[in-house]
């Protein structure tokens, strides 16, 4: 079997808006969700910037049981998740009846164990920790309290790929769906965004530094990045074949045509251009279309020089030097466990409203970055088919493709 | 602690933690249908009990209880 997979549904819960719509706007005008918090500074990071998302107040929506088993990520995910299950036209009575799957990227509950943690040294006793501490602990939390209040009846596993979890989680979606195994499946990925949750990728020396000026600090692919800045939040996408959108008339936001990946099996925090190179070249023979027919490239980028430079030069050997390449870190900061999902988010809502998000603070680039087509400004321009770049740590690659649906 | 003084403390913090109307905390109404309580709660509920009346219930304790006049029972017990 081999079946057509399309986007339904899209969510986000981001430090450049909460929703579709104001990240849209953020989108168009360049806007940053960089931060200086005063919190990191407290306890001692190197940098204190960061991208920044508030905890939402979920009593409105969910109940105590449901709410005490959530910590952040679980958290972002749920606000990302109600808005996409909204547009996708699904609600929890078709979902109890008709099997859904969820595959959601996460790589971390640092602030939740800590948290508990401290209450078993205050308290000296485990019985007096509470309910609700060992669901928040658990990396799979976003899926365990997703999988329960939507009644999800289908493949229920978590991703935890790094900084390409939320790539992956759409594409092993897309595969399932694919071979015909799941009707739907809701993808995603979530990032903590606490002072727990980054403190030793901090002490790596690998965070820019450009405290006088947050917004100004995250700089893909330009000469003069000094490092990238974490961010947080959640994105999720809803996924499902052709036939089951088309049988429940809902709205078809995109196809994806093409999911590669590889592993570099090399150095645990270095990029390597080969594995970027491979996870391309896979991306564009699965979905079967040529490098001229990618019109936008959303790249990883996370502004720090090693990284941006492998992708750099991935991107020129493979898709050339036209292509337009924005890294929409530039804004977003380095949203992690999230960024795979949230930037194919990204990505459709410029391929909808027919534009390019810029790469914002770039100015001067290097040797590698000049050879591409590094987009500084929004620019209007007609996407049909897009590529979305995500590398993590441990050398794990995913790129995605995906195109404006046509019948 | 007076029992009208135990009645008052326990309804404001039950009725926060579980998250029901005071005024449905009778004497005689269920206190785990009352409060909703399933298999997890009740770990919940030994923490609160702890955090406001500096003991800790013991499974065998709750076996007792079935209303709210039970629980005050057990409490004006193990407080005095």
């Amino acid at each position: 079997m081999d079946r057509r997979v399309v986007i339904t549904g899209i969510g986000l819960y981001s430090s450049i808006g909460n929703g579709k719509k104001e990240v849209l706007d953020s989108l168009r005008k360049g806007k940053s969700g960089i931060v200086y918090d005063k919190a990191r500074e407290e306890i001692g990071y190197r940098s204190c910037l960061t991208g920044m998302v508030e905890d939402p107040d979920l009593k409105p929506y969910l109940s105590r049981r449901e709410r005490i088993g959530m910590h952040q990520p679980a958290m972002f995910a749920y606000m990302s998740t109600m808005e996409a299950m909204e547009q996708a036209k699904l609600d929890i009575d078709f979902l109890k009846k008709n099997e859904t799957g969820i595959i959601y990227g996460n790589d971390s509950t640092a602030g939740a164990v800590i948290n508990t943690i401290d209450k078993l040294r205050d308290r000296g006793d485990t019985t007096l920790i509470g309910s609700g501490d060992i669901f928040q602990n658990m990396n799979c939390t976003v899926n365990m309290s997703l999988s329960t209040i939507y009644k999800l009846k289908g493949i229920n596993i978590t991703l935890s790929a790094a900084c390409a979890s939320g790539s992956h989680s759409i594409g092993m979606g897309y595969l399932l769906i694919k071979q015909g195994l799941q009707e739907r499946v809701v993808c995603g990925g979530a990032q903590e965004i606490n002072v727990y949750s980054m403190a030793s990728f901090d002490g790596l020396g690998a965070f820019s530094i450009g405290h006088d000026a947050p917004t100004k600090a995250s700089r893909p692919f330009d000469k003069n990045r000094d490092g990238l800045i974490p961010s947080g939040g959640a994105a999720t996408l809803i996924i499902e074949s052709l036939e089951s959108a088309e049988k429940r008339g809902a709205p078809i936001l995109g196809e994806i045509l093409g999911y590669g990946f590889s592993s570099n099996g090399d150095h645990i925090s270095n990029p390597n251009f080969d594995g970027q190179y491979r996870s391309l070249k896979m991306s564009l023979e699965q979905a079967g279309v040529s490098a001229k027919s990618i019109d936008y490239v959303n790249a990883h980028a996370t502004s720090t020089p090693v990284g941006d430079s492998m992708e750099a030069q991935a991107i020129h050997s493979i898709l050339g030097s036209d292509v337009p390449v924005s890294s929409t870190k530039s804004m977003t900061g380095h949203e992690c466990w999230m960024a795979g999902a949230s930037e194919v988010a990204y990505s459709i809502l410029m391929m909808q409203n027919d534009f390019i998000a810029p790469n914002i603070n770039f100015k001067n680039p290097d040797e590698d970055s000049k050879k591409i087509n590094v987009i500084p400004e929004f620019k209007e321009k007609k996407i049909d088919t897009f590529l979305s770049n995500s590398f993590g740590f441990g050398g794990t690659n995913s790129s995605l493709i995906v195109k404006k649906f046509v019948k | 602690m007076t029992r009208e003084e135990i009645i008052t403390t326990t309804k404001r913090f039950l009725s926060e933690e579980f998250e029901v109307n005071k005024d449905k905390i009778t004497a005689n109404n269920n206190l785990q249908k009352t409060l909703d309580l399933d298999s997890l709660d009740y770990v919940d509920l030994v923490v609160v009990i702890e955090e406001n009346l500096n003991f800790k219930p013991t499974s065998d304790d709750f076996k007792k209880i079935e209303t709210f006049n039970d629980f005050y029972d057990l409490v004006e017990q193990k407080l005095s």
